[in-house]
């Protein structure tokens, strides 16, 4: 086990090596001018026109051997220093920062829910092979397949907002936005509910709930077919296991052999394919995050790419593959764990 | 032959290659159900009725109505189906060629440079697809060949794995001995031998990918990264319904056009694939019970 762990740690730093030197050949397609950007830390450091970008293409070498300049700019990200975001008025790394907890909220309760339900929407078609339950769940999870995000974001928006007015867009309301930002509301985590919670501040705890309904349930929608496809595969090949006909032998009822013996078992492979799951939302986040309005990672990404923010674009791509690495990584160590019948080399 | 008869008899394949070939026939009669104006450069520029902001409902001018900025709904959709099959198998195209390349590569040799590939592999596989998509796109600027590039170069991962599952089984069975004992070269048994025994699960693979595909490439565009203004593609005017989603108070169902004929495009399109696709797979999976 632990040399396995250990394994796994030496090899991270490759992977994250090699991604580097990726998005570093992304941004060497960008001409010089445009990757000054990411040198320069505010706008005022080019008041002095096209002489003074020169100046500072020269000062920072960027006309320099590849080599030479990933170099340089390594040694500035392991600092921290990612440049600077024109879409955010600040330093791209600072922006992650701060907006990385309104992201964080909005994935773990949308995986968490798809996670359940799709565990529980696969049993039911899986105990219920070519039956109607069956049948339903499989029409549905192909629909919901094949529906784009955004249409289905958008629909939310019209009929929940637009016709009902029951959740608004944007992460919270004016009023809650005061006090969460007023000086007796202590931010713990930057978790918007559970800072609510924390602080036991109800209003502001609904508000927040309210505000992220329709992202959590665009969000949900669409992993969950995947996900579901596979419990319900996965349940089928558990229940033709002979220890399951072993339990109905000895007399258990159906409903517990299903529920205790089968579905833990059936659960392994979408253990697996959760991991590949979140990066998808974390996909999805940029889409949903831009329709509701929720200012988010995804949504500054989105700005940011559609206003050409290099900087910030870049930055956004180096710290969504390094997130998915540190948490495949620990989707792999954990996995064992739950089937000691995977070898550990 | 089983194959198709099978495609033909399941109704959902049925109607997934039904949708199909109302896309396809759509898109080749694009010049004559949808006219492009003498004054347009490109056929893919739909045509505008003024420049005013606010959609105009369905009418006998505007079949669809038009959306923000007056661009002719109907148009979009028409030649917006010759856009996704662009993309789609264009994508689908380049990357089964990379995928397959890699793969069968790093399988036959295996050792090294199997290592080496597939750890190239990994770190490609590290970045979410739709952010590395929306990543290099950005850095390669508007249109659909630029769009191509983009999810190509994020997109042959796939392949390049199963490729290489399925020939690392196939590699070892006897007839490939056999070719290789009367002295076929390396480039003869890939070619000749095993890859052909591999391709039917690369293209179940790839016609389960071409929807969705279709749904990153508009999605991109729905971000504002993908096609220029006015240009023929679902998800772009989509992105135009965004600021008419909600309408005047009491009637918010106003501009429901902007949305429903983009999205319902685009939604068939992708079903219509999944539902071959899934098909397909139904054939190749061992366990399955026709």
């Amino acid at each position: 086990m632990l040399t396995y762990i250990l394994r796994r740690l030496l090899l991270l730093p490759v992977v994250l090596f090699a991604l580097s030197l990726m998005i570093f050949s992304l941004q060497m397609l960008l001409t010089p001018t445009q990757r000054l950007a990411a040198y320069v830390s505010g706008p005022e450091a080019l008041k002095g026109g096209a002489e003074q970008v020169a100046d500072l293409i020269e000062k920072y070498g960027l006309n320099d051997p590849f080599l030479v300049q990933y170099g340089r700019w390594i040694g500035g990200v392991l600092q921290g220093n990612l440049g600077w975001s024109e879409t955010a008025r600040q330093p791209v790394a600072d922006a992650l920062i701060s907006l990385f907890p309104a992201t964080l909220e909005l994935v773990l309760l949308a995986f968490t829910l798809s996670f359940l339900l799709s565990i529980a929407l696969g049993t039911l078609a899986g105990v219920n092979l070519n039956r109607l339950p069956d049948h339903v769940i499989r029409l549905v999870t192909i629909l919901g397949w094949s529906f784009p995000t955004y249409v289905f974001g958008l629909v939310m928006l019209l009929i929940f907002y637009g016709a009902l007015d029951w959740f608004p867009p944007s992460r919270l309301s004016q009023w809650a936005m005061t006090e969460v930002r007023s000086a007796e509301f202590v931010r713990y985590t930057g978790l918007n509910t559970i800072d609510a919670l924390l602080n036991g501040n109800l209003p502001v705890f609904w508000d927040a709930l309210r505000h992220l309904i329709l992202p959590v349930v665009t969000l949900t929608f669409v992993s969950i077919a995947s996900l579901t496809r596979i419990m319900r595969t996965s349940m089928l090949e558990t229940l033709r296991q002979d220890y399951v006909r072993t339990a109905r032998a000895k007399g258990l009822p159906r409903r517990v052999v299903e529920r205790r013996h089968a579905r833990r078992n059936a659960m392994l492979p979408v253990v697996t394919m959760a991991g590949m799951e979140l990066a998808a939302m974390m996909g999805g986040v940029v889409i949903t995050e831009t329709i509701f309005d929720y200012h988010g990672l995804g949504q500054f990404a989105a700005d940011a790419a559609a206003a050409l923010d290099f900087p910030a674009v870049l930055g956004f791509g180096l710290y969504f593959a390094v997130v998915l690495v540190v948490m495949n990584l620990l989707v792999d160590v954990i996995y064992p764990v739950l089937d000691p019948r995977v070898r550990l080399r | 032959m089983k194959i198709v008869r099978y495609l033909f008899l399941n109704p959902l394949s049925l109607l997934g290659l039904t949708l199909l070939l109302g896309f396809v026939l759509v898109a080749i009669l694009a010049p004559y159900l949808a006219v492009p104006e003498a004054y347009q450069i490109s056929p893919y520029d739909t045509p505008r009725a003024g420049f005013w902001a606010t959609p105009q409902p369905i009418s006998s001018e505007a079949w669809f109505g038009t959306t923000q900025g007056q661009y002719d709904i109907f148009y979009a959709v028409v030649w917006g189906t010759r856009t996704a099959f662009k993309i789609g198998l264009g994508v689908v195209g380049l990357s089964v060629v990379i995928g397959v390349t890699v793969g069968a590569i790093a399988a036959y040799y295996g050792g090294i440079v199997d290592e080496v590939l597939m750890r190239i592999v990994d770190v490609f596989m590290a970045i979410p697809f739709l952010i590395a998509a929306m990543v290099l796109t950005t850095l390669l600027g508007k249109g659909i060949g630029q769009m191509i590039v983009a999810l190509t170069v994020f997109g042959w991962m796939g392949y390049a794995r199963l490729v290489r599952s399925e020939i690392l089984l196939i590699k070892e069975m006897d007839y490939v001995n056999a070719a290789r004992s009367y002295g076929a070269g390396d480039l003869r048994i890939l070619a000749l031998h095993i890859l052909p025994n591999a391709l039917f699960p690369v293209l179940v693979l790839a016609t389960m990918m071409t929807g969705s595909m279709v749904l990153t490439a508009s999605a991109l565009s729905f971000l504002g990264v993908g096609t220029e203004a006015g240009y023929a593609d679902w998800g772009q005017f989509i992105a135009y319904s965004r600021n008419w989603i909600v309408g005047q108070a009491g009637n918010p169902f106003q501009y429901w056009y902007t949305l429903f004929f983009p999205g319902a495009a685009i939604f068939l399109f992708v079903l219509a694939w999944n539902l071959v696709g899934d098909a397909l797979r139904d054939i190749l999976d061992p366990h399955h019970v026709s």
